[in-house]
């Protein structure tokens, strides 16, 4: 009775104090980004502490409620770059999510996922953009309420091209598919590369490697401008110069937190429906899961065009918060980012997932970036590292440690590979087989241990 | 004690085979894509105004060729590696191309040094190819080693996909390590191969054929003879030595090999060593062609390696030269021929050559040459 009391008033004052420290940071300071790269990781891992204490249900709730709708915009209001990266992550979340289904559920290990992704961004940004492609040249473009429209269009046409992927992949497993998929997302990029120059006579439909500049936006209503400038006045913030980006800010972290919801809403359906079974089935022995009658292709396509459906809704997001498209976005390192958070998270759970998500992001956007600069500060000072006498204006201009996220995607990926396979919050359904194998059968030491070599998929 | 009989035996079995085999592969790949361009420029006489596809083909056939042959062998001594590796472990060793990046930058290092001491003129061609080519053998031989140890080996007998992620972080490590490495070094990631001085190497060689000439690049030439010196040098190895039979033993049956007194890790560290050092004389050869690498460098030719090899079936090393000839004689031959055609242009080529890969492995995945096996697809 004693515990969970002690734990919410522990929770409570985590979070005040998490919020008072990213208020009160000082940019003027030397080591501001030092700090910086610190408090924002402890702010953002609030709702997983919340959601992992050992708190009733409701009280859970209302403060994951207080985290989301209260705390975050406030401290975005102090500083919109933070509003900036927790919609990074959000539409991160959304993407590990949907690869989730995929590799986790399905076992369908796919290296060229950020191509659906492309595609909701390309979806959204060809009927926007200001770029001289044909449907500009034309007057066909849409006006920013359509974006609303364009988040189901962009589901439905992402899962298409999932589907339509999935289809000469099927036969394939193992290492066979992960390369194929990774040519599969290079074809998508070099597609939209080249097609700017689309068939005889040449037609621009992308704009090439220029990329789509002006992309449309969703229009701000006056209720969340409004508010936001009452909020700012009450609590007296005069960081913010200009209303108008960050309350499109906030609405724009609205639309993700919405869309980040519904995926995880539609995740934790499907993975325990039937159709989750059947993918947990064909991941663990193809062979076995057709032999239960399992009809494979139709379950494939479904894993394929449901992960897809997750990437084009949160690409139009990108392309919205972005303004801009290009080729480039899409490449093979974005795919590995979103490979890594499924796996640091551990593959086939959701909360794990969402987990990778967060971590993944806040290294690649904010713990290197905060890296970079906090070097380029102390280079400003001339700053000597005492007893090695290190010069930090010696510091290579090239060694710029936001340009090395490889180097951290590739260690984490070795790492956990080596150590913990099954990533940091390990699938909840294998966890309860191998339970119920102990509990019910009298032979449970031979029992268990079988199940761990089916659980490994040793075949 | 080698008899006249034996030694004919030899001389055929480790020579006049192999090397005409590679012969036989060139040959039939060329026949078979100049049908095919010339079934093209039958049925597409003007694929743009005022240019004859018949006449555009007939000049250019020789130079396709030529280029198709050089890169091709670039791409089967990278897929080597690939086969080499798949055929003792059965997993797609996906740090490969990154092998092949370090075996470019050793390279560059070697010759920039041989360059900052000033001896880049007085060397003897030959000795300052094979230092360059050894040096990125040797390093890149080790690295594949080491990462085997590191990354791959504690992995043995977990489910497929792990050490395949491994291997991945790998790739994407080790490029941001040379560039790190070079960074700090050099704070530059473009590495110019110093070649601009040598004469000897610039100056392309003029072949007659018919009434064109064709200009036939030396780093070409000192690609295709490099890559035959080591592909029979492999073949020997693998068909002619005690250790080559270890290798296949072990490629065939791990566990029995192991009954049969082979040390079977110091097998697999022996095929990465091999595999790496092909991949590193790739690198160093394809850098010297090239002029200029970068860390990302291995990224395409890894992927076109793998299709090579694929294409003739993985794990089987006379399907990987087969393959590797097959896709630069197909990439050269679309680079050639695309042009012509409005709707598609050259930049479709590295399209062209995944579309290949996809359906290889959907129609016939065992590759050409490849023999039937459970469970690998």
């Amino acid at each position: 009775m004693k515990r969970p009391q002690i734990a919410t008033g522990l929770i409570i004052l985590y979070i005040v104090a998490v919020i008072l420290l990213l208020i009160s940071l000082d940019r003027t300071q030397v080591t501001f980004h030092l700090l910086n790269m610190i408090a924002f990781p402890l702010f953002v891992f609030t709702p997983f502490l919340i959601v992992s204490s050992p708190i009733d249900t409701r009280l859970k709730a209302v403060l994951i409620l207080f985290v989301l709708a209260v705390a975050v915009p406030l401290v975005g209001l102090y500083d919109s770059s933070y509003l900036e990266l927790i919609i990074q992550i959000c539409i991160f979340t959304a993407l590990a999510l949907g690869l989730n289904i995929v590799v986790g559920f399905a076992g369908l290990l796919d290296l060229g996922y950020i191509a659906f992704f492309a595609v909701g961004a390309y979806v959204w940004a060809m009927f926007t953009s200001s770029s001289p492609t044909v449907f500009n040249i034309n007057g066909m473009l849409v006006p920013g309420w359509t974006f609303y429209l364009f988040l189901p269009i962009a589901v439905l046409v992402a899962a298409l091209t999932g589907i339509l992927l999935g289809l000469p992949v099927l036969r394939l497993r193992g290492d066979y598919l992960a390369i194929v998929t990774l040519g599969f997302g290079e074809v998508i990029r070099i597609l939209a590369r080249n097609f700017d120059a689309f068939g005889n006579p040449p037609v621009n439909l992308t704009n090439g490697a220029q990329g789509l500049l002006d992309v449309g936006r969703p229009p701000l209503p006056d209720i969340i401008l409004n508010t936001t400038g009452t909020i700012a006045n009450t609590f007296n913030i005069t960081i913010v110069t200009n209303l108008q980006p960050v309350a499109f800010q906030i609405l724009l972290y609205i639309i993700g937190i919405a869309i980040v919801g519904v995926v995880i809403l539609v995740a934790q359906r499907l993975d325990n429906s039937p159709i989750g079974r059947a993918w947990t089935a064909i991941r663990e022995d193809e062979v076995a899961a057709i032999a239960m009658g399992i009809p494979l292709v139709r379950m494939k396509l479904l894993a394929f065009a449901a992960g897809a459906s997750f990437a084009g809704a949160v690409g139009v997001l990108f392309g919205a918060k972005n303004t801009f498209v290009s080729p480039e976005s899409f490449n093979l390192l974005q795919s590995i980012s979103v490979i890594a958070m499924v796996i640091v998270g551990g593959m086939g759970s959701i909360k794990g997932a969402m987990f990778g998500a967060a971590i993944v992001t806040l290294l690649n956007l904010q713990v290197l970036k905060a890296l970079s600069l906090q070097i380029n500060s102390l280079k400003n000072i001339d700053y000597v590292v005492p007893i090695i006498n290190f010069h930090i204006r010696d510091w290579p201009s090239q060694l710029e440690p936001a340009k090395y996220e490889r180097l951290v995607f590739g260690i984490l990926l070795v790492v956990m590979m080596i150590f913990r396979p099954a990533g940091l919050f390990p699938e909840a359904r294998r966890r309860l087989e191998l339970q119920r194998n102990d509990a019910d059968l009298p032979d449970e030491g031979e029992i268990s241990k079988n199940a761990e070599a089916i659980g490994r998929g040793d075949n | 004690m080698v008899s006249v009989g034996r030694t004919s035996d030899w001389v055929y079995k480790y020579l006049v085979f192999p090397l005409g085999q590679m012969l036989v592969f060139i040959t039939g790949t060329a026949v078979v894509l100049s049908i095919i361009a010339y079934t093209l420029a039958i049925l597409f006489p003007e694929p743009r105004p005022n240019i004859v596809l018949m006449d555009q083909i007939n000049r250019q056939l020789p130079g396709m060729v030529i280029s198709g042959i050089s890169i091709g062998f670039v791409y089967a001594m990278i897929a080597l590696g690939y086969t080499l590796v798949y055929g003792v472990l059965q997993f797609i060793n996906f740090a490969h191309s990154e092998i092949f990046m370090i075996g470019a930058v050793v390279g560059f290092e070697v010759m920039d040094a041989i360059s900052v001491a000033g001896a880049l003129q007085q060397w003897n061609p030959v000795l300052l190819v094979l230092v360059t080519v050894l040096a990125a053998m040797l390093i890149s031989g080790l690295f594949a080693v080491v990462i085997e140890l590191v990354a791959y080996r504690p992995l043995r007998g977990a489910p497929r996909l792990v050490p395949l992620i491994s291997a991945i972080g790998v790739s994407f490590f080790l490029i941001d390590a040379v560039r790190a490495f070079e960074a700090i070094h050099r704070n530059d990631f473009n590495l110019t191969y110093p070649v601009n001085s040598l004469d000897w190497l610039k100056t392309p060689l003029r072949v007659a054929f018919g009434e064109n000439t064709v200009n036939v690049r030396i780093t070409g030439i000192i690609i295709v003879i490099a890559a035959v010196l080591s592909l029979l040098a492999l073949n020997y190895f693998v068909n002619g030595t005690k250790l080559g039979r270890g290798i296949r033993a072990v490629a065939q049956d791990r566990t029995t090999a192991a009954l049969m007194g082979i040390n079977v890790n110091l097998m697999i560290s022996l095929t990465f060593f091999v595999g790496g050092a092909f991949g590193g004389a790739s690198g160093a050869l394809y850098g010297l062609n090239a002029g200029t690498i970068s860390p990302t460098v291995g990224f395409f030719p890894g992927i076109k390696a793998f299709t090579a090899a694929v294409l003739g079936g993985i794990g089987n090393i006379t399907g990987a030269l087969l393959g590797g000839l097959a896709l630069g004689l197909i990439e050269s031959f679309l680079n050639g021929i695309l042009v012509y055609f409005p709707a598609f242009g050259q930049r479709y080529t590295d399209i062209f050559t995944f579309s290949i890969l996809i359906l290889i492995l959907i129609f016939r995945p065992n590759g050409l040459l490849g023999e039937h096996v459970d469970e690998k697809v």
